[in-house]
């Protein structure tokens, strides 16, 4: 008997995994490598093939996973491009006014800073009860200008910033990139924060249904500013990334990041009504959405058709979602029905 | 005749107001006001903005905005949005200058860019009514299709072949004036939808759907097919601001008019437009562009770079939109003296 339970809640645990959201997406993915690789083996088993396919998406992933924890609230953050852009130039600014600053208090003032714009998103958000798109398009506009005003005509480059941080945005550990490791980190910490504590649980909640949240007694204003500090703090985490792996900054870095974000999150599967999805989903969805564009030249297909097998991809996952949606509500009712 | 706006909530709990209060304290007048006082001062102190040029350059800028602000306008009041359009200016462009370049006269080839915007405005109208999907992310899905056709198609290449008379066109001013000749069709359309929207049951049906879609359903409206007209017609007045942008840069290039959907937005969300659907007039929508264009040029011609402008732009809109909340607030508080406001309960 006692034997019997992890059995059974092994076959369940992989039955659960077939049904889930994500799976479709995940499946997606392991096609577009597949098929990659068949055309082309060095598209996986070649060291700079294995370290891009790891490499190019993991900030993305970041950003995504922000967007993702907003998106469960029943908002959006539209200005996490500006953000990452700001925060990025912050980095190498830091670097060329300060030298010799060490490169943790860099990392730390790129997410405290990036913390700060998500925060003055969340608060006008959370007090002034004014919808986040616009809130977050105008801060777009706002944090942007901002930025090329900073900026000027003004750029960092490679040379501007140390070899040790340069490394961190290439360099490997065990074969496998730091920056990936570093998004897979941030993304385990995140889904297992949002999928088991009262907190993260929360976000869904209100999610779901914000009049309820409110009466039940949820500190809606509270759980609503956290996500967009989140959202910031991990776009700023992501603009430090960008530097060390690009190595220019100059103002427009990071611009129209915002649509892939969400474009990430809603082929991952979170649902734009909020409540709805995961971190997991957006982070697969970001692998995904940058795997194709590296895929489709290999597969034989002009990467100029990039964008929109992209936008098939998002028509498609979400029509897909609303299908299972439907097909799960009739099989409930008819279940109802018999019993 | 009551025109649709009486639909609108605030404006229910302000008839015991005098007209004048109605009509002046509200967030399309507090525009309009702002609009006259940018105007005002900028052709004061700044040398060149009172020019008749600067009014030319003015609408020919703007015009792309303000053409697909109008359709925008009556999507975001039934309460959904349309972020595809900024992509569609560009397919459209691009296949304006693929046709023309395959030897096509320019007629045949604008033609059937108009024709390709409505099927894409059904492909969204589609995909948000019949299978019942959220616009904001059908309209990001289709961002990226339409960019990547328009992108796919012609690649980095760029068409600039395009008759001379209609390039021409594009740039002229109606004789005597400095007014350009774009601005003729322009006002023709915002007659049309002005009497769309408040003139015809169907503008009712669409103030109906934004407020409540159940009610409006159960009071008749074809809740499906007012969303279907109306991205239709979003997919095909983008596609008449491709041809129009074609032809004023010379250039059918896959990437024209990146990025312009949030410009449309911002405009119509500042003209006093809710996101959330049910209020919102086009006189507003229009004054808005016009701010946002005037603060531009203005800016422009004293030398602040277009950065600033943005900053500007952004800095505008939320508090725009901040203010309105505080204001309401304000009187909510007044309105119940020694009450808490509800405990900030607000309907979301």
């Amino acid at each position: 008997m006692t034997t019997a339970i992890p059995v059974s809640s092994l076959t369940k645990r992989i039955s659960g995994l077939g049904k889930a959201r994500e799976f479709g997406i995940l499946l997606a993915l392991v096609l577009v490598v597949t098929a990659a690789t068949l055309n082309n083996p060095k598209f996986l088993f070649s060291p700079d093939g294995w370290r891009d396919l790891l490499l190019t998406p993991s900030i993305l992933v970041l950003v995504a996973v922000g967007q993702a924890i907003v998106l469960v609230t029943r908002n959006v953050d539209l200005s996490v491009g500006s953000v990452m852009g700001l925060t990025a130039y912050l980095t190498g600014r830091l670097f060329i006014d300060i030298p010799g600053i060490p490169i943790v208090l860099v990392v730390a003032a790129a997410v405290v800073f990036g913390a700060l714009l998500g925060l003055v998103n969340g608060a006008l958000v959370a007090y002034a009860k004014v919808p986040a798109m616009v809130i977050t398009l105008g801060t777009l506009y706002a944090y942007r200008g901002i930025n090329v005003l900073w900026t000027g005509s003004d750029r960092v480059n490679a040379s501007d910033m140390p070899k040790d941080f340069l490394a961190l945005g290439t360099g490997q550990l065990a074969g496998i990139p730091i920056l990936a490791i570093v998004a897979l980190v941030v993304l385990a910490i995140a889904a297992w924060y949002m999928k088991n504590t009262r907190g993260g649980r929360e976000y869904y909640a209100i999610g779901s249904d914000p009049a309820a949240a409110e009466l039940y007694g949820l500190r809606v204003t509270r759980r609503v500013l956290t996500a967009f500090v989140l959202s910031g703090a991990l776009a700023g985490l992501a603009g430090v990334f960008y530097a060390a792996r690009y190595g220019t900054i100059n103002s427009q870095a990071g611009a129209g990041w915002e649509l892939d974000a969400v474009g990430a999150a809603v082929i991952g599967g979170v649902a734009i009504t909020g409540g709805i999805g995961s971190v997991w989903g957006a982070a697969i969805g970001a692998v995904l959405l940058l795997t194709i564009n590296r895929a489709l030249p290999i597969l034989g297909i002009p990467d100029f058709w990039q964008r929109a097998v992209v936008g098939l991809l998002i028509i498609g996952a979400i029509v897909l979602d609303r299908v299972l949606a439907v097909r799960q509500k009739r099989r409930l009712i008819e279940a109802r029905d018999q019993s | 005749m009551t025109t649709a706006t009486t639909t609108s909530p605030r404006v229910i709990g302000d008839f015991d107001k005098p007209l004048w209060r109605r009509v002046l304290l509200t967030r399309e007048a507090a525009i309009v006001g702002l609009l006259i006082i940018v105007a005002l001062v900028s052709s004061a102190s700044i040398k060149g903005f009172g020019q008749p040029i600067t009014l030319t350059y003015l609408l020919l800028d703007i015009a792309p905005i303000l053409l697909i602000a109008l359709p925008m306008t009556l999507i975001m009041i039934t309460g959904e949005i349309d972020l595809s359009v900024g992509s569609m200016v560009g397919l459209s462009s691009v296949v304006t200058g693929a046709l023309v370049q395959a030897g096509l006269p320019f007629e045949i080839a604008a033609l059937a860019a108009l024709v390709v915007g409505i099927v894409g405005g059904a492909f969204n109208g589609f995909l948000v009514t019949v299978v019942g999907l959220p616009s904001l992310a059908v309209t990001i899905g289709t961002l990226a299709l339409f960019r990547g056709l328009a992108v796919g198609l012609l690649g980095t290449a760029a068409v600039t072949d395009f008759p001379e008379f209609w390039t021409d066109l594009a740039k002229a001013k109606i004789t005597g004036t400095p007014i350009p000749v774009i601005t003729i069709p322009f006002l023709l359309l915002v007659v049309v939808f002005v009497v769309l929207l408040h003139f015809t049951p169907f503008g009712r049906g669409v103030y109906a759907v934004g407020l409540s879609k159940d009610a409006a359903h159960f009071s008749g409206v074809d809740v499906e097919r007012t969303k279907f007209i109306l991205f239709m017609l979003s997919g095909a007045v983008a596609a008449f601001a491709g041809i129009f942008y074609t032809l004023r840069y010379g250039s059918a290039r896959g990437d024209n008019a990146t990025g312009l959907e949030l410009q449309v937005i911002a405009a119509v969300v500042l003209g006093g437009v809710s996101v959330f659907g049910g209020r919102g007039q086009i006189y507003g929508v229009i004054a808005a562009a016009l701010l946002i264009g005037s603060l531009a040029s203005a800016l422009r011609l004293v030398n602040v770079t277009s950065d600033v402008i943005n900053i500007i732009t952004g800095t505008l809109l939320v508090l725009s939109v901040v203010a309105a909340s505080f204001l309401a607030w304000l009187q909510k508080k007044r309105r119940r003296p020694g009450r808490t406001p509800a405990g900030a309960v607000t309907a979301s």
